[in-house]
C-alpha cells in the first residue's frame, strides 16, 4: 500500500526528531515491576502537582504587583477582581500544601521500602535536592503576598543566615538587599520564585526521572526484577509503563483531584494551617503577630530550630534535620531494602521516626511553652537518633529471606472473597443471642425471644487479637 | 602531510590557557552579578535621625517609633521596675552588656542615658521578631519567675525591662539600643549619638 501524505508527513518529522524513541524508551518500553502499590501514585501525582503550580502561577504573575506598596492589595484584587482569579490563587495556595503532602508520603515510601539505597543513591540525592528547592520556592513565595505572616517570616528565616560567624550579617544584608525587609527584597523574591527556582526545580525534576529510567524503580518486595529476565530480555516481574501504569495513575489523579477540588472548594485555608490567619493583614514591620508559626510543612524543622537554646546552634540543628536525610544511602547499613523483609528493630526504629516528626510538626504550630519546648527536646533527640544510630541498629539487624521474584498483590476479587468468609464470623464473635423478655401491649403478657446484642467479651477479644497482630507485624 | 603525530602537549596547553582565562572572566563577571544585590544607594542613603517628643508620656507607658524601617521603642520606666531590675542579674546572660550592642553613653545596667527612659531597637537578638511588652508581674502563661520584661512569641526569648537576655532562651545578646541624645529634657533624636555631638 502506497504511505498516505499524513504517514509521509510523519516520519518526516521521525527522522529528523525521535518522538517514537522516547516514548518507547520512557513509557511504551519502560518496565516498570508489576507490584507497585498504593505508595507508587506520589511521584506521577508530584509531577501533576508542578504542572499546576506553573499554570496558575504564571496565570497569577499577570495580575500580581511585586511591589511593597501595591503587593497585598494586588492579591486581594486578585481575589475578587480578577474573573475567576479566587479559584487560580487556590488553585495555587492549596497547590504548595499538597506538593509537600505528595512529597512527604513520596519521602516515606521510598525510605520504607528501601529506595534510596544501592543503585538508587543518585536518584535519592536528585530527590532531596528537588524537596531543598521546593522548600525555597514555598518561602518565597509566601513573601509575595505581604501579609504579617509573610514579612515576619521572612524576617526570621532570613535572620537566620545571620547567625553565621564572620559573614552572617553581610549575607543577610546582601540576600535582603536592604536593612529590612523592603521592596527590594519582595522585588528579588519574586524574581527567584517565578524563573529562578522554577527553571532550577524542572532541571532537577528531569536529572531524577533519567536516574530513575537508568536503573529502573524499586518496588515494595525490594526485589531486583532486572535480574530475571524472559527470552525477549524482558524483566519477568515487569511491565511496561504505559499503559499498564499510565492507567493506574490515572486512578490516583482521579483521587487526588477530588480531595484537592474539595479543599479549594469548600476550605481553602484550612482552619490556618494553609492560609494562616495573620497573613490576611498587611505587612507592618512595626508590630510582630503575637503568634507566629511557618506554614505546616515547614513546622517540624522549626520546632528543631526552637528547641535548642543558641542561636548559632539551633541554626546548624535545624540545617541539620535536613542535610541528614542526604546522607541516607550511606547510613542504612542493612542489605535488604524492603520493610517486608527487614528486622523489627528498624520497624519499630521507622515508627518512633514518623511520630516525632508529627510531633515536631504539630509542636511548631504551637506557641512556645516550657512543656512544648522539652516535648521538642525530646523529639529532636529522637529525630536525630533515628539517622545517627542507624549505622549501629541497622548492622545487627535480623532480617528474613527476600523472596526471588516480587509477591503478586492480591486483586479486589480476592479481597472482597476473604471478606465475605471472615465477616460472618467475627460477627459471631463481637455479638451475642441474648433471651430478652418484654412487654407486650400489657404489663400482663410477656414474651421472650432471642435477640443479637453487643458482645462486650467478644470485642475485646477481637481488639486484643488486632492489637497483637499489629505487634507481631512490628517484629 | 606531517606524519609525526599530534604534539599532545601542547593542546593540553592550550587547553589549561583557555580553561584558566574562562574561569577568571566568569569570575569577573560574577562580581558584578552578586553585588548589584547589594543594597542600593537609595536604600543605604535612607534611615535619617528621627524626633520623639515625650513630655506626653506617662509612667509605664511605651511608644513605638520606626527608625531605618525598623521599630525603635520608648519606654518610661518607674520606680518600682527599675527596682526590679537591680534583683536580676543572676539570671541573665550578660546583665553588664559586655557582649552586647549599645552606645557608650547606655552600657550600663539599665541601659539608659537617663534611667527612667529606656530606648532599645525592638527587633530580637535570635531572630528578628518584634518582642511583645510584657510588664506585668507572673502572668498565667509566662509563669512565677516572670518579673515583667520584653517576650519574643516566636521562639521564647525573654528579656528584662532594661532589654537585657535571660539565660537559657535562645536569643545571644542584649536588645540593641540605638545611638540617641537628648536635644531637651523631653525631645529625644534617635540616630544620633551623644558622643557624636560632643566631639
Amino acid at each position: 500500500m502506497k504511505p498516505t501524505r499524513l504517514t509521509e508527513c510523519g516520519n518526516w518529522i521521525l527522522d529528523r526528531f525521535p518522538v517514537t524513541k522516547f516514548w518507547n524508551d520512557h513509557m511504551a518500553h519502560y518496565y516498570a515491576p508489576k507490584n507497585f502499590n498504593f505508595w507508587y501514585f506520589f511521584g506521577s501525582l508530584a509531577l501533576l502537582v508542578l504542572v499546576n503550580q506553573i499554570l496558575t502561577g504564571i496565570l497569577l504573575t499577570m495580575n500580581y504587583k511585586p511591589d511593597a506598596k501595591l503587593a497585598f492589595d494586588s492579591v486581594e484584587y486578585i481575589m475578587r477582581d480578577v474573573p475567576w482569579g479566587w479559584l487560580v490563587r487556590y488553585m495555587h495556595s492549596t497547590g504548595s500544601s499538597a506538593f509537600f503532602i505528595v512529597i512527604y508520603l513520596h519521602m516515606f515510601r521510598g525510605i520504607m521500602y528501601g529506595s534510596f539505597k544501592h543503585p538508587r543513591e543518585l536518584i535519592w540525592i536528585f530527590g532531596m535536592l528537588i524537596f531543598l528547592a521546593l522548600m525555597a520556592e514555598a518561602f518565597m513565595g509566601y513573601l509575595l503576598p505581604w501579609g504579617q505572616m509573610s514579612y515576619w517570616g521572612a524576617q526570621v528565616i532570613i535572620s537566620l543566615f545571620s547567625a553565621i560567624p564572620v559573614i552572617g550579617d553581610d549575607l543577610s544584608l546582601w540576600i535582603r538587599g536592604d536593612y529590612v525587609i523592603a521592596d527590594a527584597t519582595l522585588n528579588r523574591f519574586f524574581a527567584f520564585h517565578v524563573i529562578a527556582v522554577p527553571l532550577v526545580l524542572i532541571m532537577l525534576v528531569f536529572m531524577h526521572l533519567v536516574a530513575l529510567h537508568e536503573v529502573g524503580s524499586n518496588n515494595p518486595d525490594g526485589v531486583e526484577i532486572k535480574e530475571s529476565k524472559d527470552p525477549w530480555g524482558h524483566p519477568v516481574d515487569g511491565i511496561p509503563f504505559h499503559p499498564y501504569y499510565t492507567v493506574k495513575d490515572i486512578v490516583g489523579v482521579g483521587v487526588f483531584l477530588l480531595f484537592f477540588a474539595t479543599v479549594i472548594f469548600y476550605m481553602p485555608e484550612v482552619g490556618g494551617y494553609f492560609l494562616e490567619h495573620a497573613n490576611f493583614i498587611p505587612a507592618d514591620p512595626m508590630k510582630t503577630p503575637e503568634h507566629i508559626a511557618p506554614v505546616w510543612y515547614f513546622t517540624p524543622f522549626y520546632s528543631i530550630l526552637r528547641a535548642i537554646p543558641d542561636k548559632f546552634a539551633g541554626v546548624i540543628a535545624m540545617g541539620s534535620s535536613i542535610f541528614v536525610l542526604f546522607l541516607l544511602p550511606w547510613l542504612d547499613r542493612c542489605n535488604v531494602k524492603s520493610i517486608r523483609y527487614r528486622g523489627g528493630i528498624f520497624k519499630k526504629a521507622l515508627l518512633l521516626f514518623v511520630v516525632s516528626f508529627v510531633v515536631l510538626g504539630y509542636l511548631g504550630t504551637q506557641p512556645v511553652t516550657p512543656v512544648a519546648t522539652i516535648m521538642a527536646r525530646i523529639f529532636t533527640a529522637i529525630y536525630f537518633g533515628f539517622f545517627l544510630l542507624m549505622p549501629i541498629y541497622t548492622r545487627w539487624e535480623k532480617t528474613k529471606p527476600v523472596p526471588k521474584s516480587v509477591t503478586p498483590v492480591p486483586s479486589i476479587e480476592e479481597h472482597l472473597h476473604s471478606l465475605e468468609e471472615q465477616l460472618p464470623a467475627l460477627i459471631e464473635e463481637i455479638t451475642e443471642l441474648k433471651p430478652v423478655t418484654a412487654e407486650i401491649g400489657h404489663p400482663a403478657f410477656k414474651s421472650s425471644f432471642f435477640s443479637r446484642r453487643p458482645n462486650p467479651e467478644g470485642m475485646y477479644n477481637v481488639i486484643s487479637r488486632l492489637a497483637k497482630k499489629a505487634k507481631g507485624s512490628l517484629d | 602531510m606531517n606524519n609525526k603525530g599530534v604534539d599532545k602537549s601542547k593542546r593540553q596547553f592550550l587547553t589549561t590557557a583557555l580553561t584558566v582565562v574562562g574561569a577568571v572572566g566568569t569570575g569577573y563577571l560574577a562580581v558584578p552579578f552578586l553585588a548589584q544585590m547589594q543594597p542600593s544607594v537609595k536604600a543605604m542613603a535612607a534611615g535619617a535621625p528621627v524626633e520623639v517628643d515625650i513630655s506626653k508620656m506617662e509612667a509605664g507607658q511605651l511608644i513605638r517609633v520606626a527608625w531605618r524601617g525598623k521599630p525603635v521603642w520608648v519606654l518610661n520606666r518607674t520606680p518600682e521596675v527599675l527596682a526590679t531590675l537591680k534583683t536580676l542579674d543572676n539570671e541573665l546572660r550578660d546583665p553588664l552588656s559586655n557582649e552586647s550592642e549599645q552606645p557608650d553613653s547606655s552600657k550600663n545596667p539599665v541601659r539608659s542615658i537617663k534611667p527612667e527612659i529606656f530606648i532599645a531597637v525592638g527587633l530580637c537578638t535570635h531572630l528578628g521578631c518584634s518582642p511583645t511588652f510584657r510588664p506585668e508581674i507572673a502572668p498565667n502563661d509566662l509563669g512565677e519567675k516572670w518579673k515583667g520584661g520584653f517576650f519574643c512569641p516566636c521562639h521564647g526569648s525573654w528579656f528584662d525591662l532594661a532589654g537585657r537576655v535571660y539565660r537559657g532562651v535562645p536569643a545571644p545578646t542584649n536588645l540593641v539600643i540605638p545611638p540617641y541624645r537628648y536635644v531637651t529634657d523631653t525631645l529625644i533624636i534617635i540616630g544620633e549619638s551623644a558622643e557624636e555631638k560632643a566631639a
